[in-house]
């Protein structure tokens, strides 16, 4: 596969335009993720409501994969339930350790399938994956401070 | 033993007459193709190429005189010391050291490094200072970084002017070098930059203060003619594999009188004198510095990659990398949307360039995928922050792509660069 054939039109959408950008309150966690081969980092907050993602924004400095990959995943997790959320990381994962072989499905990773080319680029699996091990590592720390709460 | 591969043509080059075509043939990976396309690497500061003469004594090594050094009695052992120590006298050489016992071998530069903190932080303790510069690659940061926080002691820096050279004027406004000031440890030539540092300027400040002086030569032993002695240094680093050697072999060379002073950095095998069960007693340098088996095909290697730069002379490297290098920054800077961090001229300047990308709109092309799509057409260049996250931070960047050249690289693969960076430029600003 061609690597202009990897920069899908969705991946540089994503790209030019971030969904939900931004950092916002509430939030009940927030984490900064890096990526210690080239210094992109992203700062995430998530925000739940009961067991609801209700909101994720984030800020960071990265490359277009990185970028885009965090895009693509708070549009997918955000007003699901945090046990989905995690359901389609774990998806998501699985595609971008396939090496370009997973037939992942649209209808539940929606524009995230247009990351399967990036996965055979292991150098960039890393940064694909940038925004998600941000979410999943915030997801499970407001999950802790809701139950704190609750107890 | 392949014959050098220079001829003297005298004509147009500066210099001397300097063939690159016929350097570029000793080295059979500069024939290979990336998919469709020629391979232009232009990643040499990040590690050379070697040319058949190393790749070929590393296995005669082990297929004809394979043995540990030292330890081993037999003829093979005989043999194997005989050219580990060989290694040894030709780095000594190289580099105008006052003998063998001056050049102990590591694994790599980075080693090298750590072993200078270790040793010298022997006598370093709360309110000493040590002296870096914001240029400095991780490993000549981080192990002082470290030895700061054993020790109580103070790490202060270098910064660097709008141009990217050390600036020496702040420096001694605020009195950087002062008597408390312990160690003052530089990088001879910047991986990012380029600079080439004023070494031998800070070395007689330091040795004024009282201070001994600790130089990372990574990038300029491979690239520039050599004399420790000259260059004012204690201690200097290098490594191996930028220097047309193999991976897993570095060097610190110091002054002998310093070295004899030093205590052990790793304990081990052949690194002792006496060893009892309440004690030990350690060996004469550069065997107190080197526990356990030694890096020995490898600095063989090195040995025939010194012998391969001698043969060319490092007065003809050091002219084709001013010649490419002066001709990459001409080249770069009349594509749109490059800019060059750090010197713009070929003055006092290696061949390590790094730059940023930005398209029509004012967009930055992150280094990740300046490097991705060059890549796709078989150039190789490093995208990051190439272990100096300090001084990107300093730039005000995460991040730069970085294309550097060493004495096989031509300036046609810069052309071929200029060219990609107007493809990549175009791909992310819309106008594919």
């Amino acid at each position: 596969m061609s690597v202009e054939a990897m920069y899908q039109e969705i991946i540089l959408d994503h790209y030019k335009a971030k969904h939900h950008s931004g950092l916002r309150e509430p939030y009940q966690a927030q984490v900064t993720h890096v990526n210690p081969t080239c210094g992109d980092e992203v700062m995430l907050r998530v925000a739940l409501d009961g067991d609801r993602v209700a909101d994720v924004s984030y800020e960071g400095v990265g490359c277009s994969i990185s970028q885009a990959s965090t895009s693509v995943m708070t549009d997918l997790v955000i007003g699901k339930p945090v046990d989905q959320a995690l359901a389609l990381l774990e998806e998501f994962t699985q595609m971008m350790h396939s090496q370009g072989q997973a037939e992942p499905d649209e209808d539940r990773l929606e524009d995230a399938v247009a990351f399967v080319g990036v996965s055979q680029f292991p150098a960039r699996v890393k940064c694909a994956m940038l925004g998600w091990m941000a979410f999943a590592d915030a997801a499970a720390q407001a999950m802790t401070a809701e139950r704190k709460e609750a107890e | 033993m392949p014959e050098p591969s220079v001829t003297l043509t005298g004509a147009t080059a500066p210099v001397v007459g300097y063939d690159v075509s016929l350097v570029r043939g000793d080295f059979p990976i500069l024939e290979r193709r990336i998919g469709e396309r020629a391979l232009v690497y232009l990643d040499s500061a990040n590690t050379s190429q070697k040319p058949r003469a190393v790749v070929e004594a590393v296995s005669r090594h082990y297929l004809e005189h394979n043995a540990n050094v030292a330890r081993a009695m037999h003829t093979l052992g005989g043999e194997a010391t005989e050219a580990f120590e060989g290694a040894r006298a030709k780095v000594a050489r190289f580099i105008g050291a006052d003998g063998s016992r001056e050049v102990v071998f590591t694994k790599n530069a980075s080693e090298a490094l750590n072993l200078a903190a270790h040793t010298l932080g022997s006598r370093i303790g709360p309110g000493d200072e040590i002296v870096v510069s914001v240029l400095e690659h991780h490993s000549n940061l981080v192990p002082w970084q470290l030895l700061a926080e054993r020790t109580g002691a103070v790490l202060r820096w270098f910064d660097i002017t709008a141009d990217g050279r050390l600036d020496l004027e702040r420096a001694a406004a605020e009195g950087l070098i002062n008597e408390r000031t312990k160690i003052v440890s530089v990088a001879w030539v910047s991986n990012v930059l380029g600079t080439v540092n004023p070494v031998r300027e800070i070395a007689a400040l330091a040795h004024r203060a009282g201070a001994h002086v600790v130089v990372d030569g990574s990038q300029g032993v491979p690239q520039l003619p050599t004399d420790v002695a000259a260059l004012g240094a204690d201690l200097m680093a290098f490594t191996g594999h930028k220097m047309l050697g193999p991976t897993g072999v570095g060097v610190l060379w110091g002054r002998y009188d310093l070295l004899e002073t030093l205590p052990p950095f790793l304990g081990g095998g052949e690194m002792i004198e006496v060893v009892r069960m309440t004690g030990s007693t350690f060996a004469k340098p550069p065997a107190r510095f080197e526990a356990g088996t030694p890096p020995i095909a490898q600095a063989v290697g090195l040995g025939a990659a010194i012998d391969y730069l001698e043969r060319i002379g490092m007065e003809n490297v050091a002219a084709h990398e001013q010649r490419v290098t002066a001709y990459a920054l001409e080249r770069l800077q009349s594509v749109q949307g490059v800019t060059i961090l750090g010197p713009t001229e070929a003055v006092d300047r290696g061949g390590a360039i790094s730059f940023t990308l930005t398209t029509a709109d004012g967009t930055e092309v992150h280094p990740h995928d300046v490097m991705q799509l060059l890549d796709s057409r078989g150039i190789a260049v490093r995208g990051g922050h190439h272990c100096a996250r300090p001084l990107h931070e300093r730039l005000g960047l995460t991040a730069s792509s970085r294309a550097s050249a060493y004495l096989y690289t031509t300036e046609a693969e810069f052309d071929a660069l200029a060219d990609g960076l107007d493809y990549v430029r175009n791909f992310f600003g819309g106008s594919r």
